[in-house]
């Protein structure tokens, strides 16, 4: 029994479906059981898109771990990488120490705040092409297809009883899915360890405990939720569809099925006439592709990704009726208003509230390249013991004791010189360091080192119950300096 | 499904069946466990048999389950092992910094950043342990207890120096152990109150801090007849015998008048314990070195007064 019957008079090649929106709010009760939704394969210019955006991400997520990017020989050399171990990020040119974490903070916001603005101007275009989950649904269902056949075939393969032919293919599929499910759940170990030694490792099973449970985390997260959550995780998990209308408006441009050309729609026969009535010829078409299950005809709903798909189908079925394409597309809520009342469309891409997240992104791009392109690879920070505060010596000299710390972000060892700004007559004492240049220190390729540093004031020196001093640390073949302020407590009066 | 089951009535609202109780008309729905729920509840269950296979779980007789009271599991887990295991990682983790620090003298402790960077954090450790108690968590000490932040040193302050007091102890029960004692001049009636004020007055003004000049010269006579055996004619004290240098700013039982005058008078003292059968020599060698790079060691060549 298929699903498709050819419409007797109606152009060739025209399939009409009795595909019902399983997910359509009007039938939908609270307590039922998920109804399977066998997505049928679109063709057009958004379906090829999603399949270039679907090979770009993927091959982003999966490939990135095994560039290379060359920092010397003390740093790795894996472009991007989140080494735990020793307390870095390398992103390329880019080297973040864990007290730099508001990098990523910053870029967490310039996300969110992209997301907004996309979401003002376009709707759910993040959900409809890049969502991981959406991506990777897409992909699962892809391999479903390779296995079981386009819609109608699966609704058929479904309700048979078991047999070999069904067996092979389902097995195929889940086979299929838990090695993408593996290779996804693989690859995001690598960017925690060296890639190929990390491979290498997995496979022999001398990996870190950490890669094994990540890896099986993640295989069995990708294998349910690509493969038998899909489209419930976009609706009942994911917490962005709700955010998501308070960010877009009615000028929004929305996958929107025009109303004004659409209706009043029904059957239409070859030769007919398309006076008094609409160009949708109930086709359904746009519900048999669609992954959420819905009829994008209902409006606006919270299910909807806007992935776009349905529009390539109704276009198709509007080439081959010859009408002109365009009956579902991507169009603003108003001017569907506007084409009902017989006026032209209008679009404000420039509205409050494109213009507040554009300038906010703008403000903390600006921050976050500001911070990055001044970030110093040389740091200096004291803190004086408290404990004791100060230790008055035999001969009524007064001693405080430091700690400094010297930060060396840079991929090479630097001999610097440390040095205290102050009263004069300040004698100044480096534990560890040579007694032939008691003011040099040298410090290893992107290391922080501390030194215990006396700072001692004679008796006839002290006038107050402070002193004002300033830490200082210079590169000797560079010239780079940094400073610290801080101050040495006399005890007197 | 029994008779009484099939009774069950179907609550028209909800299509939910009731447990049949009833309480003036209102029902008990028997609502079925979340799926979910239930699985995890199965799975759950599941787990704890793996668990009992592999885990320690079951209390046996003896016999049974080896030399334990209980049965061991296939994965022989045990956190007593474990912690054993974690100690000895532990020490062979720091052999390397106690193996070089055995037989290094100070100064090239200092001169190497990782050994130097290793006792600071043993010996603070250590210190924290073993000391703070009595010298103060800062090591800056109390009245009665040294500073050991300062350059001031009873019975010296060069590595070694200060190694040997941490070894045998001050007034301990090590046969070696560093003893001085000084009398109690006025609890033992050895001098009169007036001549301990004229003996107080004389030492303060040995480091500028009285100028009663009748009781100074008083006192001189009194100071060189008891005192200068052990403190020295000039007062500067004497390190052979613990005796401190009067002359100096440094007060270990207190510097106003009246401190002073009743240190003379009751001749108090301390005891540090000998720590050569409590720590061993490694450790000694750690916690020596941080006290004496607290900033106040001496060169084993320098005179009493140090940096």
């Amino acid at each position: 029994m298929s699903d498709t019957a050819k419409h007797g008079m109606a152009a060739p090649g025209i399939s009409r479906s009795k595909a019902e929106a399983v997910n359509a709010a009007e039938t939908r009760e609270l307590y039922k059981k998920r109804e399977p939704i066998y997505p049928k394969l679109a063709h057009g210019k958004f379906r090829f898109a999603k399949w270039l955006i679907m090979g770009l991400t993927l091959g982003v997520y999966y490939l990135i771990p095994f560039l290379r990017w060359d920092r010397g020989p003390d740093a790795p050399d894996q472009a991007v990488l989140v080494d735990f171990a020793h307390g870095r990020f390398y992103f390329f040119f880019i080297e973040i120490w864990p007290q730099e974490i508001y990098y990523i903070t910053g870029l967490l916001i310039m996300a969110a705040l992209g997301l907004f603005l996309a979401s003002a101007l376009f709707g759910r275009v993040w959900c409809g092409y890049a969502c991981p989950q959406t991506v990777w649904t897409d992909l699962f269902i892809m391999v479903e297809r390779l296995f079981e056949g386009d819609r109608n075939a699966r609704i058929k393969l479904d309700r048979s009883p078991w047999s070999i032919n069904k067996a092979w293919r389902k097995t195929g599929k889940h086979a299929v899915w838990l090695v993408i499910a593996f290779a996804t759940g693989g690859a995001w170990i690598l960017y925690f360890h060296d890639a190929w030694d990390t491979l290498a490792n997995f496979f022999a099973g001398t990996a870190a405990p950490s890669s094994y449970v990540f890896a099986g985390v993640l295989t069995f997260t990708t294998y349910t939720l690509a493969g038998t959550m899909r489209e419930q995780v976009c609706t009942y998990m994911c917490p962005w569809p709700r955010i998501q209308a308070a960010m877009t408006d009615r000028e929004a441009v929305n996958v929107t099925y025009r109303i004004d050309r659409g209706e009043p729609r029904g059957a239409h026969k070859k030769g007919d006439s398309w006076d008094d009535r609409g160009d949708c010829i109930d086709c359904k078409q746009c519900v048999a592709v669609c992954p959420m299950g819905i009829d994008i005809r209902d409006g606006a709903q919270l299910e909807c990704i806007q992935c776009a798909l349905c529009i390539d189908a109704c276009d198709d079925i509007m080439d081959k009726v010859g009408r002109p394409t365009g009956l579902i597309t991507y169009e603003t809520d108003d001017n569907v208003d506007r084409f009902v009342a017989g006026e032209a469309p209008r679009y404000r891409f420039i509205r409050p509230r494109t213009l507040v997240y554009a300038v906010s992104l703008a403000i903390v791009t600006a921050l976050m390249l500001g911070a990055l392109i001044t970030r110093t690879e040389l740091e200096l920070n004291s803190q004086r013991d408290r404990n004791p505060n100060f230790v008055r010596l035999s001969d009524g000299s007064v001693r405080n004791g430091y700690t400094v710390n010297v930060i060396n972000k840079a991929n090479s060892a630097r001999v610097m010189r440390l040095e205290v700004e102050g009263d004069a007559a300040i004698n100044a004492r480096i534990l560890g360091v040579s007694d032939d240049q008691p003011d040099q220190i040298r410090i290893g390729a992107d290391r922080s080192q501390r030194y215990v540093v006396y700072l001692t004031l004679p008796a006839d020196a002290i006038d107050g119950p402070s002193e004002d001093i300033r830490f200082r640390v210079s590169d000797i073949a560079t010239g780079e300096t940094a400073t610290t302020p801080s101050v040495l407590i006399t005890g007197a009066p | 499904m029994s008779e009484h089951d099939k009774k069950r009535e179907t609550d028209a609202h909800t299509g939910t069946e009731t447990t049949g109780h009833e309480w003036d008309g209102i029902k008990e729905l028997d609502t079925p466990l979340p799926r979910w729920w239930l699985y995890i509840f199965y799975a759950c269950c599941a787990w704890a048999v793996v668990y009992w296979i592999f885990m320690p779980a079951w209390p046996a007789l003896p016999g049974l389950a080896g030399e334990t009271d209980h049965t061991r599991g296939l994965r022989n887990h045990s956190e007593r092992a474990n912690v054993a295991m974690a100690l000895d990682a532990l020490d062979a983790q720091r052999a390397d910094g106690f193996a070089a620090l055995a037989g290094s003298s100070i100064t090239e402790i200092e001169n190497d950043p990782e050994l130097l960077g290793f006792v600071l954090a043993a010996g603070e450790a250590v210190y924290g342990d073993n000391c703070a108690t009595c010298h103060g968590v800062g090591a800056q000490g109390f009245v009665g207890y040294p500073n050991l932040n300062d350059d001031v040193w009873l019975w010296g302050g060069s590595y070694d120096d200060i190694r040997t007091t941490l070894t045998v102890g001050i007034r301990s029960e090590h046969p070696d152990t560093r003893f001085s004692q000084m009398p109690a001049y006025g609890r033992d009636q050895l001098l009169s109150r007036a001549e301990i004020g004229d003996v107080t007055d004389y030492v303060l003004s040995l480091s500028g801090t009285s100028a009663d000049v009748g009781a100074i010269q008083r006192g001189a006579t009194v100071f060189e007849v008891q005192c200068a055996s052990c403190h020295m004619a000039d007062g500067t004290g004497d390190r052979a015998q613990g005796a401190p240098n009067l002359t100096d700013r440094d007060w270990l039982y207190g510097g106003s008048r009246e401190q002073v005058m009743a240190t003379i008078h009751r001749g108090p003292y301390g005891v540090m314990p000998a720590w050569e059968s409590r720590l061993d020599e490694a450790t000694i060698d750690a916690l020596a070195a941080y006290v004496f790079l607290l900033g106040g060691g001496e060169d084993a060549t320098a005179g009493p007064t140090g940096q």
